[in-house]
């Protein structure tokens, strides 16, 4: 039922790869902390590979949006990658696709980052 | 094949998330015997899911004396779940829009507006205290067996 993370680095861009559901309670908190994390690190230029994220609820949309924003307050950008079925149409009805730079294929998503 | 048989269960909860995950996984199997396509399952799960983390995260505020109830009703023609909490009460036309410009990047408030897109109906009621939403999924011929 929870949520996984593992980070790596591509070309100076740090990779989330998420697995599980993003849901209130620990999906939620776990890309909160794991973002925090990146963002301490000196890093602001992320990807969320969401390709292993099978559920999310309410609460999973509002913390990738808050996700977002606060990298984009830090002057980083936030990506989201290879979206499944299920988040790719809640992006979809709640408006938010156009808001997320979406990619599906992780070396150009990795080469959009602005040098 | 869909079960038509009308039926029904009620249960009351305390105020956790392992009573959402119960609440979900309850309304899931539902709908499973109520007939409905492999796409419509995971909608209702969820829309009753946000019900139950309303009930529970807005209503009762994880209250431990406070209780949420979930009733599950399927009839020939309809899937109905009950979520009622012991909360302040809801006012839903107070909800702001989340697609409006001004909301779209707010960390929250869209559970309302998710439940209400994968549902048919959705109906509040101010209880005494608290709030119960009434979510409604109409089955087709073919889903009511019929």
């Amino acid at each position: 039922m929870s949520m996984k993370v593992s980070t790596r680095q591509v070309d100076g861009i740090t990779i989330l790869d998420l697995s599980g559901r993003i849901t209130l309670g620990e999906g939620s908190v776990t890309i909160r902390d794991a973002v925090r994390d990146v963002l301490a690190k000196g890093s602001n230029k992320i990807l969320l590979n969401l390709g292993d994220i099978n559920y999310i609820d309410s609460s999973g949309i509002g913390e990738l949006v808050s996700a977002f924003t606060t990298v984009k307050n830090s002057g980083g950008e936030l990506k989201l990658l290879n979206l499944t079925k299920k988040v790719h149409d809640l992006l979809q009805i709640t408006k938010l696709y156009t808001v997320f730079d979406v990619k599906d294929d992780e070396a150009s998503a990795i080469s959009s980052y602005t040098k | 094949m869909a079960d038509s048989t009308t039926s029904r269960m009620t249960f009351t909860l305390d105020s956790s998330l392992d009573s959402v995950n119960k609440i979900e996984q309850t309304a899931e199997q539902y709908a499973t015997r109520a007939g409905f396509d492999e796409d419509t399952i995971p909608h209702i799960a969820m829309a009753v899911r946000e019900a139950a983390v309303n009930a529970v995260l807005h209503g009762n505020a994880y209250d431990p004396h406070k209780h949420i109830t979930a009733a599950f009703e399927t009839t020939s023609d309809t899937l109905v779940i009950r979520i009622a909490d012991q909360g302040p009460g809801l006012d839903p036309d107070t909800l702001p829009d989340p697609l409006a410009p001004e909301n779209i990047l707010r960390g929250s408030g869209r559970g309302i507006f998710l439940i209400r897109a994968f549902m048919d109906e959705v109906h509040f009621r101010q209880l005494h205290p608290g709030t119960e939403l009434t979510l409604i999924k109409h089955r087709t011929p073919a889903q009511s067996g019929t």
